[in-house]
């Protein structure tokens, strides 16, 4: 890999409640290089989409980001304050929400709000911008963008509008636009297109992507690498292909091993027993070890990071060293909550 | 969002929930001395006859001679009358005492009553929608476009004087605010998963009105209800400064304040200020803590 | 046919928006909306045997949701008739449905929604077979307990309130209370849609079990073609309020007829196939407003000819338990 565009080192975010300081990010690592596609997946609570607001500088009090590095071609972006972090977002950096309506606003045309995003960070006339934002909705795949332009975002379908919101997140050719869970509302088939569109602007633009998912089948698809997150912190990480047919932490496995679609119908699904645990009580050491089928007695002290080169981590005392994923147990369905 | 970091602290009880009410209701220091001028005012209500230095409808204990001392003097009585005393030698202080009884009384009756009438008209307009709730609707916004002290009025007039019709007039005056309130809430509730749940099981109308929609559809008419047993004390007071209200047997802060007007020009001003400090002093306290009360429960305010 | 425990016969459902009174006044002044109708299923005709489990897959939009109320008696079909064992399952009363059985439950898709917030759980099971008199007042509690057990929930929670569970255990309780009610047909509405991978598998798993349990017959409503596959003894795709494709599952994954069925299986990330290069579906999902003509998948169809824009195939058997919606089929779409 070239010299990643993206390098996020050691980040911290941290929340001030009423429970304690929750770490929603916990010494979070990751590059992306240019026109690569980031699969950073998780579950709820796994801090995923904190990352990615993180990396914008979009967290709010109560919440901080209370160390680590967010480098951008070399540049420390959480060093940046308020005008500074503003130039660069959007332009630099982009975001792409689950819901586009985040990025648009509802009584004014696409078009007028597309020029005005152009014109926020370069000084051009209005035909210009114009023009930019005809051929940003040319990109995406809109058939007929002048006439898109005319619209409002209600006239447009779901789909529709989050490919607008893809579009305005190119309006300045960042080097990396994060987009968050933005396929997860949408059908099936209107998703494949999406995803369709994104492999393509990847490649072309070298705009680089980190998408935040939960999905494992969609970053298996989609992406060149992943990142695995459970409970704030990276368990493992890997190229997207390397990681799906041989994974090396017991929670990957975990997670691949109980896709229905893998299995004979019918069958019990090998399944992850409890549930994810809340940030405000995590277990020491590892957080993922009451579940693990491999917990051992190191378990209670934190995991080292394994090394397995060829970018391939796992951040596990007793990680799957053998290249074929292993069979977990069906554990039996009764259990008692975190509490 | 199935992405925000899981806070819900573990085995929750209502005793911690209460807990955490107050430990954000706090937060505002001119909220807690709203609330204890509450607690006092309800208190020295409750215990007039106790504290009272007099009292002050007795016609008996009452004596000419004490009329219209000024705050401080010492009256016949052998005691000093700190609010002074009115026309009939009553004392002010004692008389404010037994006006916020009469006075919060009706305020919390009127209240009640207009929670108890507005939450069940807009429950069933929530519940069963279509036409019977378009003329529910459709009759309580016609009401709360008209002026609530207009209403009362009417009402009063036609009704005439007396605690049960004051009473009638204020519920009649207020009630809608209530019940637009619970239609909103209730509306919202409607849609949600759990009714459908429950009418599909399938629940009996009523079972599902009262158990479910109800309870979830009541946090917000708590506020309301602070607010509105604040407006009916004020509203009442203004009926009974023109004359409309209580008898002045049962006299409450508005007629003290009506009693005291004619010698307010004359420098004697105790009469009817001091009943109305106290009036203030109530609606505003009541009003500040219904404020942050709503400030706590509502779910958008960042935590 | 005396064998199918539901019929559902040639039904249909619409959704009539009447303009507001806001809404009417705007349209003097030729701003307002005029009467909408959604037609969100229509002509669905489709039998479910005792202990069968049919998926029912499809997008938004495509009446897979407002089928499965009808079943489960939330709304009364405005065409044709749906009977449980010979006997219908609601009946409309003025602008109200009033459901007829207890023998048919449903569960929601979002456990945080679907459960009374203000209620304890204990009390949320106990609700509807006590106002059934399924089970005495005082016997309510065992068989809470009981029912607790069954899903796999510790039955010492049953005083607590839905906000200290997480969704998985949520999604156990909504399914404990349908069972309390003891019913012979379960209608799940994307019950595992909006939880975790890793705790999609429990429930998944916790259905099969009971499925074999209880002897169940179930509906099975999801946009999950993988799951469908894992739990379904047949599967029927929607498209746009009609069944576009009915066939046992084995079958139908092996080989689907329908184009839109084929098309939705290509569209489909999977996991372990690798960086793919789409073949995504062109073109949008039509709004049910106004579905295209004759059959509303040909706007998106490669293989639409003029006979698609013309008239509606029906679904027609295209071998034995097999049927599939499609001209291809019929004499071609000249």
């Amino acid at each position: 890999m070239s010299e990643p565009v993206l390098r996020v080192k050691d980040l911290r975010t941290q929340f001030h409640t009423r429970a304690g300081i929750l770490k929603a990010v916990d010494g979070v690592s990751f590059e992306v290089g240019r026109g690569r596609i980031l699969g950073l997946v998780g579950e709820s609570g796994s801090g995923k989409s904190v990352t990615g607001y993180s990396i914008l500088g979009l967290i709010e009090a109560p919440g901080e980001v209370a160390g680590g590095q967010v480098l951008l071609n070399g540049q420390d972006l959480t060093k940046l304050k308020g005008e500074a972090i503003r130039r660069v977002r959007g332009a630099q950096v982009a975001m792409v929400f689950q819901d586009p309506m985040m990025t648009l606003n509802p009584v004014l045309k696409i078009g007028t709000q597309m020029i005005a995003a152009v014109r926020a960070h370069d000084r051009v006339s209005r035909k210009v911008a114009w023009t930019r934002a005809r051929d940003a909705l040319a990109k995406v795949g809109i058939p007929s963008p002048e006439e898109r332009l005319d619209a409002y975002p209600h006239q447009l379908s779901g789909g529709m509008r989050q490919r607008v919101a893809i579009a305005i997140a190119l309006l300045h050719n960042p080097a990396v636009i994060i987009a968050d869970e933005p396929t997860t509302a949408l059908d099936v088939s209107i998703q494949g297109q999406i995803l369709a569109e994104v492999r393509r602007l990847a490649d072309e633009t070298g705009t680089a992507f980190v998408w935040v998912t939960h999905d494992l089948a969609v970053v298996s698809s989609l992406a060149d690498d992943i990142c695995v997150m459970y409970a704030g912190r990276v368990v493992e990480t890997g190229a997207a292909a390397d990681v799906i047919a041989a994974p090396r932490h017991p929670y990957t496995a975990g997670l691949l091993a109980s896709v229905p679609a893998e299995h004979e119908p019918g069958t019990r699904l090998p399944q992850v027993p409890g549930s994810t645990p809340s940030l405000a009580n995590l277990p020491p050491g590892c957080a993922f070890a009451p579940r693990c089928f491999r917990a051992g007695p190191a378990c209670t002290t934190t995991p080292p990071v394994q090394d397995f080169g060829d970018g391939r981590t796992a951040l596990c005392h007793y990680p799957i060293e053998t290249d074929k994923c292993q069979p977990l147990s069906s554990t039996s369905t009764t259990y008692r909550s975190a509490s | 969002m199935s992405s925000s970091p899981a806070i819900s602290a573990p085995a929750e009880t209502r005793w911690v929930r209460l807990g955490n009410f107050w430990s954000d209701f706090k937060q505002s220091p001119v909220a807690v001395a709203a609330l204890i001028v509450i607690v006092s005012v309800v208190l020295m209500a409750v215990l007039a006859p106790l504290v009272a230095p007099q009292d002050p409808y007795n016609q008996q204990t009452l004596d000419l001679f004490d009329a219209r001392l000024e705050p401080g003097e010492v009256g016949s009585g052998g005691y000093v009358h700190w609010l002074g005393t009115d026309a009939a030698g009553r004392d002010v202080y004692s008389a404010i005492l037994y006006g916020l009884r009469t006075s919060l009384i009706v305020g919390v009756m009127a209240g009640t009553f207009a929670l108890v009438l507005g939450a069940t008209v807009g429950l069933i307009a929530a519940y069963y929608g279509g036409r019977i709730e378009a003329i529910i609707m459709r009759v309580i916004d016609l009401q709360l476009s008209l002026p609530a002290i207009l209403l009362a009025l009417v009402l009063v007039a036609m009704l005439g004087q007396g605690l049960p019709q004051l009473v009638t007039a204020l519920v009649a005056a207020q009630y809608a605010y209530f019940a637009r309130t619970t239609h909103g809430a209730a509306s919202a509730e409607r849609r949600k998963d759990y009714i459908e749940a429950a009418l599909s099981t399938p629940l009996p109308a009523r079972q599902v009105l009262f158990r479910h929609l109800l309870p979830n559809a009541l946090p917000p008419l708590i506020v309301v209800a602070t607010v509105q047993v604040a407006n009916s004390i004020a509203l009442e007071a203004t009926l009974s400064f023109l004359g409309l209200g209580l008898p002045l047997t049962q006299p409450s802060l508005g007629s003290l304040i009506s009693n005291g007007f004619q010698f307010l020009l004359s420098g004697r001003y105790w009469i009817s200020i001091y009943p109305g400090i106290a009036l203030m002093l109530t609606v505003v306290a009541i009003n500040l803590v219904g404020d942050q009360v709503r400030h706590v429960l509502n779910p958008r305010r960042s935590r | 046919m005396s064998a199918a425990l539901l019929d559902i016969d040639h039904v249909s459902k619409r959704f009539v928006k009447r303009p507001s009174l806001g809404e009417r006044i705007a349209g003097l002044i030729g701003a307002g909306r005029n009467t909408e109708i959604v037609r969100a299923v229509s002509d669905v005709s489709l039998k479910i045997r005792k202990g069968e489990v049919i998926g029912l897959v499809g997008e938004s939009g495509c009446g897979k949701s407002t089928l499965g109320r009808i079943v489960a008696g939330i709304y009364a079909p405005s065409d044709g008739k749906i009977l449980f064992d010979d006997k219908p399952v609601a009946r409309e009363q003025g602008r109200h449905t009033q459901k007829l059985t207890t023998r048919v439950q449903m569960v929601h898709q979002d456990p945080f929604a679907s459960l009374d917030p203000r209620m304890r759980i204990g009390d949320t099971v106990a609700e509807g077979p006590i106002t059934h008199r399924i089970v005495k007042s005082r016997d309510a509690d065992s068989y809470v307990a009981d029912m607790l057990g069954r899903v796999g929930l510790d039955p010492s929670y049953r005083r607590r309130f839905p906000h200290q569970f997480s969704g998985g255990q949520r999604q156990r309780i909504a399914i404990a209370r349908a069972l309390a009610m003891k019913p012979d047909l379960l209608v799940l509405d994307e019950p595992v849609a909006s939880l975790d991978v890793s705790i999609q598998a429990q429930v998944l798993n916790l259905f099969m079990d009971l499925r074999q349990d209880l002897d169940l017959t179930a509906i099975f409503i999801s946009h999950d073609l993988g799951v469908v596959r894992h739990v379904s003894d047949r599967v029927a795709i929607m498209y746009l309020g009609r069944i576009v494709e009915l066939a046992p599952t084995a079958e139908l994954y092996a080989a689907p007829n329908h184009p839109y069925t084929r098309a939705l299986f290509e569209s489909v990330p999977r996991v372990g196939v690798g960086r793919k290069n789409f073949r995504p579906i062109a073109g949008e999902i039509p709004s049910p407003l106004h579905p295209p003509s004759g059959c509303h998948f040909h706007p998106r169809c490669p293989f639409a000819g003029p006979r698609c824009k013309r008239e509606a195939p029906p679904l027609a058997a295209i071998g034995p338990g097999r049927f599939s919606a499609c001209h291809l089929n019929t004499g071609g779409t000249e």
